[in-house]
């Protein structure tokens, strides 16, 4: 194959690869209006938890950093928004910016200790002080305990009212959007080639010249900072915040969404967090599973097991075993 | 605070700190010599006290016999985790060891909320062990925690000589720092892997058991050890059991002396006490660079 044709169709392949997401994006948008109450919550809870994903995604599939504490930023996140928000409703303007600043800020501080560390080290690392994230909210009155608290009027600026339910459907997925857009963008990018190059050989970066520490510093809190915005946009979701959000186990769910999906791709966070909650949907559903619904956690445990035994790289990976064409 | 209720806090402290080193050091054995990071090993510590509140009315003040007991069932219940899941854990990458011993934990937990409930239940101290010993009017300790302490200190001392004296400890250490020398001598490896599993399984079990009659049973107390036991590993340094054991130490004293000056900040005080550490040195107290 010649050099001309590889370069066509890798750009043809870019283009499929932009296509795909725009035109998921439209039918959306399309169709957000035209979806019943159930369905549109819905769509909003996976879309809060695709942006969740997607900014774990830049640690794990990125960079290579398995952090196992990302829920304590999206928590984080929640919770300045309500704190923030005061009994007359918050500025959206504000709050927004106020509850990415505030993860940002945590994220600086925990990935400047952490990223001091590495591998296993950094997993614990990252999960003990998110974990104690959660005690602060957790045993203090701050966010009113172990209950948690109450946002009495949801953010908004003007017209954008984040109580009209239209309004945080289109809010949500222009976040989405700019989440996905800027992510792709830091992918091409100088920095996220570097990124990409501390992920396969940290060694070989450091050795020519590289801030290594820097970049993956730069990456751990531009992470939190999007987790802040899922975290956000989930408080204006629900008007209600508890410690749990920050508990571990929304941490490992996070990671299992970004690999149920497929590491190294940004579809791939969508899609496990499309798949995981459809996923634990159907496992509590009593419909579907009968009285097994009420153990749901016995069926997504033995899940992940068996996802993880068979299939290893993700269900990306399994659409590409499928397709011997673009496996070739 | 005067001078015994210092004193009682200091043997509180000392306590609880060889507490977790029992299930920490059973975390570092698995961790430090098979390579895999074992999430559900918080849910070996669970299944020991709820083993206890279990096996207890069957063995009434036999508590001995109970422990023995215990900790059998637990080792046997290690060696078929080895070879039914674990076995499988040692190629893959932490990522996929990660995920996988989370679904361990989901199913454990799940498996527990349905034999035996979500309540929150108490394990009696045996008769022999009840009461406290009393130093004049300075202080009164309960004889169960004097007991726990002692045992655990056996324990330790015991573990130190396996891994240090005898030719199973000198495997293991050789596994630990390479695997394939070790099967090269025509050891057997899995087997090897297989016992300290299981022995690493035992402990945890065991340092559960002994916590029952202390702490209560509840859910959830297979997470919050592990998230501590973590905190210990990194405190001490990976691999290093004299880490694990000063580490442990520290942080009980962090965590019950905090409990004591700031009721509503405890929580935190040992995440601070890891904060300095890693800023001072990354790699532990006792670990060794990389």
């Amino acid at each position: 194959m010649t050099e001309a044709t590889t370069s066509m169709r890798t750009t043809s392949l870019r283009l499929g690869a932009f296509a795909v997401p725009v035109a998921c994006a439209i039918a959306i948008g399309v169709f957000g209006p035209l979806m019943g109450n159930y369905v549109s919550d819905f769509v909003v809870k996976v879309m809060i938890l695709s942006i969740f994903a997607l900014s774990l995604e830049l640690l794990v599939g990125m960079t290579g950093l398995v952090s196992l504490g990302h829920a304590a930023f999206y928590g984080i996140g929640a919770y300045v928004t309500v704190l923030a928000s005061g009994s007359e409703g918050g500025n959206l303007a504000l709050l927004l910016p106020a509850a990415m600043g505030v993860a940002a800020l945590y994220a600086l501080f925990v990935g400047a200790l952490s990223l001091r560390t590495r591998g296993v080290y950094f997993i614990m690392v990252t999960l003990a002080f998110a974990q104690m994230a959660f005690f602060v909210f957790h045993d203090t009155k701050v966010g009113g305990g172990s209950d948690g608290i109450y946002m009495y009027v949801r953010p908004a600026i003007g017209k954008l009212d984040m109580e009209n339910r239209m309004v945080l459907f289109y809010v949500v997925l222009a976040s989405l959007v700019f989440t996905y857009g800027l992510l792709a963008l830091v992918r091409r990018s100088r920095f996220g080639a570097a990124l990409a190059g501390i992920r396969v050989n940290e060694q070989r970066m450091r050795a020519a010249g590289f801030p290594v520490y820097g970049y993956k510093l730069a990456a751990f809190v531009l992470a939190g900072a999007l987790a802040g915005l899922a975290g956000f946009l989930l408080a204006s979701r629900d008007g209600v915040v508890n410690p749990e959000l920050m508990a571990w186990h929304n941490s490992g769910e996070v990671l299992l969404m970004v690999i149920l999906g497929g590491l190294g791709h940004l579809r791939g966070a969508v899609i496990g967090a499309v798949a995981f909650t459809l996923l634990k949907e159907i496992f509590s559903t009593h419909a579907v599973m009968g009285p097994l619904a009420d153990h749901w956690q016995l069926t997504l445990g033995i899940a992940i097991i068996v996802f993880v035994a068979l299939l290893p790289k993700g269900l990306i990976g399994l659409v590409k075993r499928l397709s011997p064409k673009e496996a070739a | 605070m005067d001078f015994g209720t210092f004193l009682v806090q200091c043997l509180n402290s000392v306590q609880y700190g060889l507490l977790l080193f029992l299930v920490a050091s059973g975390l570092t054995l698995i961790f430090g010599i098979m390579g895999v990071i074992n999430l559900a090993h918080g849910s070996f510590y669970m299944i020991g006290a709820y083993m206890a509140f279990a096996l207890a009315p069957l063995f009434g003040d036999q508590f001995l016999l109970m422990l023995g007991a215990g900790v059998v069932l637990a080792a046997v219940f290690g060696y078929l985790l080895e070879w039914a899941f674990f076995s499988y854990l040692y190629q893959r990458d932490h990522l996929q060891q990660v995920l996988m011993t989370y679904g361990l934990i989901l199913v454990f937990e799940e498996l527990r909320s349905i034999l035996v409930g979500n309540d929150v239940h108490g394990v009696k101290v045996p008769a022999w062990l009840d009461g406290s010993f009393a130093l004049g009017n300075v202080m009164s300790y309960p004889w169960y925690r004097l007991f726990a302490s002692a045992a655990c200190i056996v324990l330790a001392a015991g573990l130190y000589w396996v891994v240090n004296r005898t030719r199973l400890g000198m495997m293991i250490r050789a596994g630990a720092s390479n695997r394939d020398m070790v099967r090269g001598l025509g050891i057997d490896v899995k087997r090897l892997y297989r016992i300290v599993f299981a022995a690493g399984v035992a402990l945890a079990a065991l340092a559960g058991m002994i916590a029952a009659p202390m702490s209560s049973v509840y859910p959830n107390m297979g997470a919050s050890v592990l998230i501590i036991c973590f905190v210990l590993v990194v405190i001490g340094g990976i691999g290093s059991i004299t880490g694990a054991l000063l580490a442990s130490l520290l942080v009980g004293f962090v965590d019950t002396f905090g409990k004591v000056f700031f009721a509503d900040l405890a929580g935190i005080g040992i995440y601070l006490l890891m904060a300095i550490v890693l800023i001072w040195k990354p790699e532990g107290l006792m670990g060794r660079r990389p």
